[in-house]
């Protein structure tokens, strides 16, 4: 019989694998139904709130897994090699600022605030990207916009993000 | 929610928008170039006031038909996948219009 410890590590490992399951399904979903504004590249970040749940139930590790996983996957399923280093660039920039707005004690932020400074560094990674590899620096005229919006998606994203972290099926995998 | 995060909303917004502004202030109504590039290199250079069309060839065979009617360049139809160049509509000062998939820029520069 496997012990209550070997137990709890395959729970998490197949929530894990679920999780990742659901942030490919809400990017392919996103795919599909694009924001109706004339910007390049809006995005309401559903796959997002996935990471931020998982930071905030699990442990980092996880969460970076899943982020990680995620843009694998999606590269190969749906990707070039140009959108690769794009959600790379977005995902990796905006995974450690969210780690880092979390464990900053004063002034704390709630995962509302952790959501946000996601979204935000999510756009300023693609458009560091874009600028990089269209050596076009006019794109950087977007920045306050995307900044804008992605402060808007991150809000939205947080407060769904607020009431699931605190529901009690994710006790279950904690020790 | 707390406190801190909405202020952090706040902040980031105003932010935001006092740089959009003087962007905007700096750069809006001033161009009158168009300036089309792929993979960063000029491609071509067309006064924004001569109604044209222009068949842009970018990277991998890929296409995008940039058209400039009355003072507005737009690109009306390309090859790539999701059409966000055409979507994105007329191009300004502070909007460039991009295709990543054929690595096409259009821009209205001085």
């Amino acid at each position: 019989m496997p012990s209550d410890n070997s137990k709890l590590l395959i729970k998490r490992i197949a929530l894990c694998g679920v999780m990742t399951a659901l942030a490919l399904v809400f990017g392919y979903i996103e795919h599909l139904v694009p924001f109706p504004i004339g910007i390049y590249g809006i995005k309401i970040g559903l796959a997002n709130l996935v990471v931020v749940v998982m930071l905030y139930t699990m442990n980092w590790q996880s969460a970076l897994i899943i982020n990680l996983a995620r843009i694998f996957i999606s590269f190969l399923l749906f990707g070039s090699a140009t959108s690769l280093i794009y959600s790379l660039c977005g995902g990796i920039l905006s995974f450690l600022v969210m780690l880092l707005i979390k464990s900053i004690k004063k002034p704390s932020f709630s995962v509302v605030g952790v959501s946000i400074c996601g979204a935000i560094c999510h756009n300023i990674g693609q458009i560091l990207a874009a600028i990089f590899l269209l050596d076009e620096l006019r794109i950087g005229f977007y920045l306050p916009i995307l900044i804008a919006v992605g402060a808007l998606t991150g809000t939205l994203i947080g407060l769904v993000a607020l009431p699931i972290i605190k529901h009690p099926i994710f006790k279950k995998f904690k020790e | 929610m707390r406190k801190s995060d909405l202020l952090l909303l706040s902040s980031v917004l105003a932010i935001a928008l006092i740089v959009f502004g003087i962007c905007a202030a700096l750069y809006l109504g001033k161009g009158e170039t168009v300036v089309v590039r792929v993979d960063g290199e000029e491609y071509a250079r067309l006064p924004l006031d001569e109604d044209a069309e222009l068949l842009i060839e970018g990277v991998n065979g890929g296409t995008n038909l940039l058209i400039i009617k009355d003072g507005k360049a737009y690109i009306s139809e390309a090859t790539c996948p999701d059409l966000v160049c055409v979507h994105t509509g007329h191009a300004d000062e502070l909007k460039s219009i991009v295709c990543l998939p054929n690595r096409v820029t259009v821009s209205i520069e001085k």
